[in-house]
């Protein structure tokens, strides 16, 4: 199983967990784990998913989710973990 | 598992100190596309690589997106055409052709630069070697996206100075063939000393003849996140400064190893090498000269440039090597004057001399690399200029290049435009005193005494 890592940077506000968790759910997408914390002052929470599942192509998902990302004005990036598995484990 | 610091730390430096992956490369070997026909050849030619590299930029984007990490360049090299055309070119004009339909396979499958038009000619030349080598300025001309490079020297064979007369002289007239363009020709023309076989970066890519049908070779890159690192330890002794190159650059060529595996895997094409060179480009951010500032030069060029520069590509090395499985390539710093504006600043401030980047050459840098000259400047002068490079990279056994721009119609003070990831250089001046009877006694530079190791 490929796991993804969702990350949402941006301006608090009301409501993001929600509108995220829900896109997950409606597509199928497992959460396995959340956490958050400020850096910055900015909000910043990261999501590890499951989307074996999921019937959405990689790609797609990782618009939509920017696009979600857009409409409440914080940047949502999907990415597989590897990218952070390599760089910080040996 | 993974932490969000740890997730944070990533996505910064891809998002603010623009850590990339240079260049995805795939080597394609054109050995068999030799035919006795012109025609046959360039058919040959056109249809293995578009074939080879039909999916080359989409899966590069593919894993672009994937990974959420840029992947600046997709690019080919090839097998030396001089070798591939040996028995169909009969004049500099059928190499010519052969350039055209280099370009032409590479505007097909949408990549940016195709590297090989080479010859290796560090002991002798043959007849196929010279035409090839006549063709360039030509080819140069009336191509967009092909690179040429010249292997005229090796630690082993010597140094060939006919060919480096020739290239002297080369240099000069692909300047003039493209002198409506600030003479760019010269920007996709290297000359060599010890080229390796599976350089991913160009202008000096090419498929060496010890390589397999294809294969995949990564450029990593990320001075921008090697100075942030380092802005941290501001101040503090040598021990730290290196352990913080060295974490930084393993952590950078990870992501560099990653992408090459996957690109391999999705190609289905093996893996080569993982090449550790710091690539700057023109963006602000982006630039080795600004990790030479953070090590504590005012400029480079200052006193302190050569140890300071040693210094910081021997730790890229020691932590490069434990992050990818095989390290190769060139994989050494690259200071292009035009590509790095640190190193522009350098110039214009009057700190940086074409001696003083002789000298960083010794160390680690690969060469006198994207240097505007003047318009003017003797072929002979360049023969000598690539001449010290080559004695250079001989008796160090190293990699050496040579990427000058003599600039027509401008002289030193004035500016020369290439755009895009080439930048732009302030013209610098060269010693003009002669050497024409040096470079005019013809003949090869024997190899030196270490070489003889068996």
């Amino acid at each position: 199983m490929k796991k993804t890592i969702v990350t949402v940077v941006g301006k608090d506000c009301v409501g993001i967990i929600a509108k995220v968790c829900t896109y997950f759910a409606e597509n199928k997408v497992n959460i396995l784990d959340i956490s958050q914390t400020i850096v910055q002052e900015y909000f910043n929470m990261m999501m590890v998913v499951d989307t074996s599942a999921s019937d959405k192509e990689f790609a797609q998902m990782a618009e939509d989710l920017e696009g979600l990302g857009r409409g409440i004005g914080v940047i949502i990036k999907a990415q597989h973990e590897d990218i952070f598995n390599m760089m910080h484990r040996i | 598992m993974i932490n969000i610091q740890e997730v944070i730390e990533t996505n910064q430096m891809i998002e603010k100190e623009n850590l990339d992956v240079r260049t995805i490369t795939l080597g394609i070997s054109l050995l068999d596309c030799a035919d006795s026909n012109l025609e046959t050849v360039k058919k040959k030619i056109y249809e293995k690589i578009t074939t080879k590299a039909e999916k080359l930029v989409e899966t590069g984007n593919n894993l672009e997106r994937e990974y959420g990490i840029p992947i600046v360049n997709k690019r080919i090299s090839v097998t030396p055409i001089a070798l591939v055309g040996a028995s169909a070119c009969k004049k500099p004009e059928d190499y010519v052709e052969i350039a055209k339909t280099l370009d032409m396979a590479a505007k097909k499958v949408g990549v940016n630069f195709i590297g090989g038009y080479s010859a290796l000619v560090s002991k002798g030349m043959t007849t196929s070697d010279r035409l090839l080598i006549e063709s360039i300025p030509q080819a140069l001309a009336e191509t967009e996206r092909v690179c040429s490079s010249i292997n005229v020297g090796s630690t082993k064979t010597g140094i060939n100075m006919d060919a480096v007369r020739l290239m002297g002289e080369i240099v000069v007239k692909t300047a003039q063939a493209t002198k409506e363009n600030d003479s760019l020709g010269c920007a996709k023309l290297v000359v060599f000393c010890n080229a390796p076989d599976d350089n991913p970066f160009m202008a000096g890519a090419f498929h060496g003849v010890t390589e397999a049908d294809a294969i995949i070779n990564v450029g990593v890159s990320g001075p921008g996140v090697v100075k942030t690192a380092l802005t941290a330890v501001r101040g503090a002794d040598f021990g730290t400064l290196c352990e913080t190159i060295k974490k930084t650059a393993f952590k950078i060529t990870r992501v560099g190893q990653l992408i090459a595996n996957e690109a391999s895997a999705a190609l289905n094409v093996p893996f080569g090498i993982v090449d550790l060179s710091l690539a700057p480009t023109p963006a602000v951010g982006d630039s080795v000269a600004e990790i030479l500032q953070e090590i504590g030069l005012e400029y480079p060029g200052a006193p302190g440039t050569t140890a300071a520069l040693a210094l910081l590509n021997d730790q890229v090395k020691k932590g490069g090597v434990m992050a990818s499985s095989y390290v190769g390539g060139l994989s050494g710093a690259f200071i292009p004057v035009s590509e790095d504006q640190g190193m522009i600043d350098a110039v214009s401030a009057g700190c940086l001399t074409l001696e003083k980047l002789e000298a960083m050459t010794c160390v680690c840098s690969v060469g006198l690399d994207m240097i505007a000259i003047p318009g003017d400047t003797k072929a002979t002068t360049i023969s000598g200029i690539i001449a010290d490079e080559m004695a250079i990279g001989m008796i160090n056994q190293k990699t050496t290049a040579v990427r000058l721009i003599p600039v027509i119609g401008k002289g030193v003070g004035e500016v020369a435009e290439f755009g895009g990831l080439l930048g732009y250089a302030p013209i610098i001046p060269v010693n003009t005193f002669s050497c024409d009877a040096f470079v005019g006694r013809g003949g090869r530079i024997p190899a030196p005494i270490h070489s003889f190791k068996n």
